[in-house]
Formats: structure tokens, C-alpha cells, sequence
């Protein structure tokens, strides 16, 4: 179990991490998501031994690191762009852990790490020959094969493109959770994050802001900011928050954050708040609507593309409906520092 | 078209002047061997390679080269690490006083390195005096640095995360090293050894003074063929012994020698402040330093010695000609010719190297275009590896007789000198434009930027430095230049090398001591330039 205790990290002076107090238990994939420069990369660095912490302790099992180098720490880095070697052949850089071991089934391992990431017969090719997905394969092959009691995963997916990203995500989590591997991965998409971690950690401007299981997280966000790069659409305060909690029977909050799919377009002067379409744009899965609400303002709104609001235009009077469950209350809490 | 004719106007001066003033002196001086009496006789070279004296100084060349390359690169590789991966008070210095020895005039190495072990100096008692050792550690001497620049160089743009990534893989420093940082410097270390085995094989200066004539090389053997004993089909077939060689190696360096791609993104380390895992490279580098300091420390002290006791008599001698009318022209003469020379050959080198720069760098639009750029590029490499000395008695025996009589054309020498420091001014350069993205031109382009409106937004601002840097470096080789000045320099207009090897050759201790004041004289010149060199932060030498 590794675990952070008020973990600084400077370079030259400047804060990266500041007082990040973390842990992740055995078998868990905890994803650290945070916008960029938000010095999670850091955290993650400073955690494999490659950046030195400037206060605070992190540990393994309660055995303290500091002083430990990266390679005798046990936690396979997996880099954003996979950093295969290039000199070597796929297996080579699978079996690069192994053969450092002098590991007697080297052969056997190699060729069940590359049937487990779905790469059967790529042993002996070049890494320049691969697709950017295949690359990403082979270095979390090569990570795995350190058997590392810690695996470290820095934007595993955010080299590739939407549609592999979105496959190799889901492929990713069943592979983790096949393995049983410990893992601390970083990102700054949140669909990463869901699609792959149990637990969350938001980072902002180098401190973590909010941890937990992942739909907890996700249903109480601790600020606007938090979520917003949750992927909230809106946050709504004061009257505006007042009236739609009340709509949606929730207590009444400071703030409410509100995901474009919480509002439904549905007939005039039907149960619901009203208000007047602005602007109106079609997806292929749903038509996405601003609607300015009567006593609270724009909001994002969704309708379905076969209703007759599936061509809503601006300045046709609407009613949306509030689905309680994908609103997000925000208490009011001390200010952070 | 007109690609192709801008290719060609770029290329024509640089080309006319390399057939004029190195193709023509130097097939002029192969043809002498290989003709005699009006009608081609192979026979003759081909017997002067069966000679026993000649297998010896083929092979004396090559071991000596090969040592002295091994030593080169183990003395080196630690302290390329040291200087380019760690930070510590004083880098900078001890940067450019490991940089100073490869232009330090190889006149004076040799005078240094004499002082040094013979009997009665500081390291006499070694008995390494006129030994092969000797020559070894003059050539590793001079040599050391190119390995520094060329391997620092690319271990200062190494990516650092495979070696990250190697060592969160379980790999220790140890082992990360062999297995990831080796290989990726593989390219860098082979093509630097490469040029270092070339520059050892065709050392003059330095093998000549500490060697005599008891251990010849091809290079000193040719001297002494065409000089001593006017043997012009063996110094010929060793000429070309010699040309087969370095054009061997340059296709092998030219192969090796890989641009890196300007797009890709690294990670570059920064310089880190030095660990207990440091010492051992530290220590190196140190060792390496005072092998460096030791015979040039000695060369000064010695100057400075007078009948035992400290004294600038040999100094104030500078004005003289020497005793016993050693000279023709007094020794501060020479020193004002030097100058001279070596700004003309500045400027000649500058302007030959920058159109080659540009020529080889240009982006190619066609297969034929890209070799000919390639061809090109190998073209005005070749001074580096020719034989000074069959240069320079080619310019004698081509350009000094009817139709062309230029003995007395103020620019004999310092054309001469130019073309030997032109790859090193091609060879900084060339990185440089290299290294810019062509689609930041392309970006001045669609801007509506001219040509010559590019140049100056893109090419002309990075190139600036670079260009006063491969100054700085042109001027100090062509002041220390030795082999092809002795050949060309009139006795009344000598140059400051020529005048310390005359200088060694007479007897008297006066004569002597003034060898030493002009060697300290001249290196302090050579390394003022260097230092100025080393402040515009260039990586000279970097691009092998």
C-alpha cells in the first residue's frame, strides 16, 4: 500500500505539488485527474524516485522511500508516449525487466504479456513499425512484466486518438483488473479516469482538492471549479441554485452543479421550469440546447433528436424537466489554504 | 530548373576553388608518382607498398591511430558526462581548457611534450622520451577534446525518459547505462572515433617532433620521401595508401552521422548538481585535465628559465633573429605573418564553408538531387583527411611553375590553410541549418516572404553565433597550421610555427629557449581565441 504524507515537490523554488497527502490500497487503480500544470506528472515522478519530494514522506507498506533509487523502488513508469526502445524488437522490450532479473522463463512471459495486451506475433518487430495503440500496448507489456508491486501510468492514453483512446480504456481496465496490479495513473481527461480507476484524486494548481471513490466523487463535487472539470456543463448560484434544487426536491444548496443531461426539453407550460431556446445545435446522439430559464438564466439543455423539440430554434418558448439525479449539489465550505 | 541552378551558383566557387587549390595540387602530386619519364609505371608504386620499411610505417600508423582513438574515447566519455550532464562551479573553464588542446599548434605540442620527458625534465625519469608512448599520449592529447565536444554534445540532447523509464523498469545506473544510454550514443561515439582515427593517421607536427624520424607514420614517412629524399613514387603510393583510407572513413563517419530530427519533441535533462555516483566520472575528468595542464604548465615554466634561474630573456630574444642568424626574419615577424595569414585564411574559410553549409543543407526535391548534395558534402570533407604535406608539396610542384606560377600570390598560404579548416567550419555550421525546421521557412514563405526575406528571419538570426564560433575556430587552426605552411611559406615570410621548427633545428640553448617563448607565445594567441569561442556557447565540434 503506498501511501503520500504532506508531500511537497519544488522545482528551482517554484511549488509543482504542494502537501498532496494520498493513498492508494493494494489492488486498487487510483487515477489522479487534474488539468495540466496542475503537477500531478510530479506527483507521479516523485513517487517513482525521479523527482526528490521537499517535504512530507512517501512510503511503501510504511517503509519510508526517501533515499530509495527508481530501481530498486519496484514501480513500473509508463510513459505518456511509451518510451519504448527503439534499438530493441517488441519482445526485447518486454522481456527488458525480465532478462535485468535474469528470469529463467523469459520466452514463456514475454509471450503471455504480449498475448495479454492482444499483440500474439509482434515479438520480433521494430517499435517505429507500430501503430501509436500498439506502442501504448507494448509498454504497459513491458511495465507488467517488471511485476511491479506499483504500477505508475502517466497519461497512458492521451497520445491517441479519440476512438482508440476510447477501446484501449476499456481494454486497459480489464487488463489491470485481470493482472490484480496496484496502479496510480494520471490524466486530465476524466473519461480516462472513469473509464480505467476505482478511486479518484483531483489536483488543482499543484493540491489536491478532492478524493474518494470514484461516484461519490462524482456525485459531490467540493467546488464549481471541481465540477466543472468534472465535466459538469454549469454551476448555478444563489436564486438560480435556489430555484432549480427546488424544482428537482433537493435541499437547498449554495451552489448546484448541473450536467447538461440533468435538463430535458419537454412541452410548454408541462411540469418543469420555463424559458426561451437560444441556440440550438445538433450531435448525432442528442440535440444540445441553450435555454434561458425564466429567474435563472442560460443553461444547457438536451433534447431528443426524434422529438418535436429535435428542431427547436431560437426564441421558441420550452419547458425543460430536471432529472435530480444528474444535478450536484456544492456545499458551502471554508475557503481552501 | 531553377533549383537546380541555385544549387549550382551556390556551389560553383567553393567547387572551383577546391579543384583549383586541392585536386589540382593533389592528383598533380599522385600523377609525379605514378608517371616517370613522360609515361604512366604503376609498377614503381606498386613496388614501394612491398617495401619492408613501408609495411612497418603502415602499421606503426595504424596501431598508434587505433591506441590513441581506444584512449581517446575512454578518457573522453567520462568527462563529455561530466561536462555536459552535471553542473558545478567552474564547467565552463574547464570546458574550454579540455577544447584548447585540438587547436593548439601541433608544433607546440610536440616542443611541450619533449620538454616534458626527456631526460632531464620533470617526467624524465619515465624514459618516455622519442618513444611510441610519446606519441600516443600527444596524439590522445590533441584528440580528447573532439570526443568530448562530439559525445557531450549528443549527450546534452539525449532524451532522458527511455533511461527513466529503464530504471523505474528495475534497471540499475549500471545497467541503464550499458543498455539504453550506450546505444543511443553509439552513433555519436563511433563517428567521433572515426574522425579522431583520421585526424591521428594523418598527424604531422605532433608525430615529426616527438617522433623524429625513428618512428614514422605515412604522413611523416611522406614528408620524408618527398623532402629528404626526393622518392616521388613512394611518397605518391603512400599518398594514395592514405587517400583510400580517409575516404573509406569518411563514408563510415558520413553513415554514422545522424541529424537529429529537429520536430520531435524531447525532454532534455538539466545539468544536475553532482552525486556520490559522480565521483568516479569527476575524478576522470581531472586526471584527464591535469594530463592536459601538465604539458603545457611545463612548456611555460621552461620558457621562463634562464641559466636556472627565472628570467624573459627568451622572451625579449623574440626580437631577434636568433643566435647565430638561425633566422631570417625575426621571431615577432613571423608572428605579424601569422596574423596576417591566418585572418585571410578566416575569411576564405568562413565564405567556402558557409556556401558548402548551405548547399548540403538545403532540402532535396529528387533522388538526384539529394546525392548530389551527398557527393557534394563528401567532396569538401576530403582536406580533412589528406595529407597536409601532399597538399602542400602538390601546391609546390602544381602551382609553382608556368601556367600557374602563384609562389609569390600573398594568398598561396592562407588558401591553403583555408581548405584544412574548412571542414571544421562546414562541420559547425552544417548542424546548425541542419537543425532549423524547414517549416518555419516554409512558414516565412506563405507569409510572403521572399528568399531572401526567409533567410534573414529564419536562417540568419540562429546562425549568427555559430558563424563567429567557426571564425574563432578557422583563425586558430590556420595559425597553428604546420604541415602545408612548411612547404609554401617563402624563408622570408615564415609563419610562427615555421620559424619554432627552424628554431629547434639549430643548436644553442638561445635558439631553444626562444623555441619555448614563441610556443607559449603562439599558444596563448590560439587559446585567447578559444576562450572567446567557448563564451558564444556554440557546440563546436558537435557535429561528426
Amino acid at each position: 500500500m503506498l501511501h503520500l504524507d504532506h508531500v511537497s515537490v519544488e522545482y528551482d523554488g517554484t511549488p509543482a505539488v504542494i502537501d498532496a497527502t494520498l493513498a492508494v490500497p493494494d489492488g486498487a487503480v487510483v487515477a489522479v485527474l487534474g488539468p495540466s500544470g496542475s503537477g500531478k506528472s510530479t506527483l507521479l515522478r516523485a513517487v517513482a524516485g525521479l523527482e526528490r519530494p521537499s517535504a512530507g514522506r512517501i512510503s511503501w507498506d510504511d517503509v519510508d522511500l526517501r533515499g530509495v533509487p527508481t530501481h530498486k523502488r519496484g514501480f513500473a513508469l509508463m510513459f505518456q508516449d511509451g518510451q519504448l526502445f527503439a534499438h530493441l524488437t517488441v519482445a526485447r522490450n518486454v522481456g527488458y525487466a525480465l532478462r535485468l532479473r535474469r528470469s529463467p522463463r523469459l520466452r514463456e512471459r514475454t509471450a503471455e504479456l504480449l498475448a495479454l495486451v492482444g499483440l500474439e506475433g509482434y515479438g520480433e518487430r521494430l517499435p517505429t513499425t507500430l501503430s501509436g495503440g500498439e506502442r501504448q500496448r507494448v509498454a504497459l507489456a513491458r511495465s507488467l512484466a517488471a511485476d511491479p508491486r506499483l504500477l505508475l501510468l502517466d497519461e497512458p492514453l492521451s497520445a491517441l486518438d479519440a476512438t482508440l483512446r476510447e477501446r484501449l480504456a476499456a481494454d486497459l481496465r480489464a487488463i489491470l483488473r485481470r493482472s490484480g496490479a496496484t496502479t496510480l495513473l494520471v490524466t486530465h481527461d476524466q473519461e480516462e479516469a472513469f473509464a480505467i480507476a476505482d478511486h479518484l484524486v483531483v489536483t488543482r494548481a499543484g493540491r489536491i482538492v478532492q478524493q474518494g471513490p470514484i461516484a461519490e466523487v462524482w456525485a459531490a463535487p467540493v467546488d464549481a471549479d471541481t465540477a466543472l472539470f468534472l465535466g459538469y456543463a454549469r454551476v448555478l448560484d444563489g436564486a438560480a441554485a435556489r430555484r432549480v434544487l427546488e424544482v428537482a426536491d433537493l435541499d437547498p444548496a449554495p451552489e448546484v452543479a448541473v450536467r447538461r443531461s440533468a435538463l430535458t426539453a419537454g412541452d410548454p407550460g408541462g411540469p418543469g421550469l420555463a424559458g426561451t431556446v437560444v441556440a440550438a445545435r445538433a450531435t448525432p446522439d442528442q440535440v444540445r440546447l441553450v435555454v434561458d430559464i425564466d429567474g435563472v438564466g442560460e443553461v444547457d439543455a438536451v433534447a431528443s433528436p426524434s422529438s418535436r423539440f429535435g428542431h427547436a430554434g431560437p426564441g421558441e418558448r420550452i419547458t425543460v424537466t430536471v432529472d435530480a439525479s444528474r444535478l450536484a449539489r456544492i456545499a458551502a465550505r471554508p475557503p481552501l489554504g | 530548373m531553377r533549383r537546380t541552378l541555385s544549387l549550382v551558383a551556390l556551389a560553383a566557387v567553393p567547387v572551383a576553388v577546391l579543384a583549383v587549390f586541392f585536386v589540382l595540387p593533389v592528383t598533380g602530386m599522385l600523377g609525379r608518382g605514378f608517371w616517370s619519364d613522360g609515361h604512366l609505371a604503376p609498377g614503381a608504386v606498386l613496388d614501394v607498398l612491398a617495401r619492408a620499411r613501408v609495411r612497418r610505417v603502415v602499421w606503426f600508423t595504424v596501431w598508434t591511430s587505433s591506441a590513441a582513438t581506444a584512449l581517446a574515447v575512454v578518457l573522453g566519455l567520462p568527462a563529455a558526462y561530466a561536462l555536459h550532464r552535471l553542473a558545478f562551479r567552474g564547467r565552463n573553464l574547464v570546458r574550454a581548457a579540455l577544447l584548447i588542446p585540438f587547436v593548439l599548434p601541433t608544433v607546440v605540442v610536440g616542443v611541450a611534450f619533449r620538454q616534458l620527458l626527456r631526460d632531464s625534465g620533470p617526467l624524465g625519469f619515465l624514459g618516455l622520451d622519442g618513444t611510441p608512448v610519446a606519441i600516443l599520449l600527444g596524439l590522445v592529447f590533441f584528440n580528447a577534446a573532439v570526443i568530448i565536444r562530439s559525445v557531450g554534445a549528443a549527450w546534452e540532447g539525449l532524451d532522458v525518459r527511455p533511461a527513466e523509464a529503464a530504471a523505474a523498469l528495475g534497471a540499475t545506473p549500471a545497467q541503464v547505462f550499458r543498455t539504453v544510454t550506450l546505444p543511443a550514443l553509439r552513433p555519436a561515439i563511433v563517428s567521433s572515433a572515426s574522425v579522431v582515427f583520421l585526424f591521428c593517421a594523418t598527424a604531422f607536427g605532433v608525430v615529426l617532433t616527438i617522433g623524429g624520424v625513428k618512428y614514422a607514420s605515412l604522413e611523416t614517412e611522406i614528408y620524408l620521401l618527398t623532402t629528404v629524399l626526393y622518392d616521388l613514387p613512394g611518397a605518391a603510393a603512400l599518398s594514395v595508401v592514405q587517400l583510400v583510407a580517409v575516404i573509406a572513413l569518411l563514408v563510415v563517419a558520413a553513415r554514422l552521422r545522424a541529424v537529429p530530427d529537429p520536430t520531435v519533441q524531447r525532454v532534455l535533462p538539466r545539468p544536475h548538481r553532482p552525486t556520490r555516483t559522480d565521483v568516479p566520472q569527476l575524478a576522470a575528468t581531472a586526471l584527464l585535465l591535469a594530463f592536459v595542464a601538465t604539458p603545457v604548465l611545463t612548456l611555460v615554466a621552461e620558457s621562463l628559465r634562464v641559466d636556472d634561474r627565472w628570467s624573459l630573456e627568451h622572451y625579449r630574444a623574440l626580437a631577434t633573429t636568433g643566435t647565430d642568424g638561425a633566422l631570417v626574419v625575426p621571431v615577432t615577424t613571423a608572428l605579424r605573418n601569422s596574423l596576417q595569414s591566418a585572418l585571410d585564411a578566416t575569411w576564405i574559410a568562413l565564405l567556402l564553408g558557409l556556401l558548402v553549409a548551405l548547399v548540403v543543407t538545403r532540402r532535396s526535391r529528387s533522388a538526384a538531387e539529394r546525392r548530389t548534395r551527398a557527393v557534394l558534402d563528401g567532396f569538401f570533407m576530403l582536406p580533412l583527411g589528406v595529407s597536409a604535406v601532399t597538399l602542400g608539396f602538390g601546391f609546390l610542384v602544381t602551382l609553382g611553375r608556368q601556367p600557374l606560377d602563384l609562389r609569390t600570390w600573398p594568398l598561396l598560404v592562407p588558401i591553403a590553410q583555408a581548405l584544412v579548416a574548412l571542414p571544421l567550419v562546414v562541420r559547425t555550421l552544417v548542424p546548425v541549418l541542419a537543425g532549423i525546421d524547414d517549416r518555419q521557412r516554409q512558414a516565412a514563405a506563405s507569409l510572403g516572404a521572399g528568399p531572401l526575406r526567409t533567410a534573414f528571419t529564419v536562417d540568419v538570426p540562429v546562425l549568427t553565433r555559430p558563424l563567429l564560433a567557426a571564425a574563432g575556430f578557422a583563425f586558430a587552426v590556420s595559425l597553428g597550421e604546420f604541415g602545408a605552411t612548411s612547404f609554401l611559406s617563402r624563408a622570408d615570410h615564415p609563419t610562427l610555427p615555421v620559424v619554432i621548427f627552424r628554431l629547434l633545428g639549430h643548436p644553442g640553448a638561445g635558439n631553444y629557449g626562444m623555441a619555448l617563448a614563441a610556443s607559449v607565445l603562439l599558444a596563448a594567441v590560439t587559446a585567447t581565441v578559444m576562450l572567446v569561442v567557448e563564451r558564444l556557447r556554440v557546440p563546436t565540434l558537435g557535429g561528426w
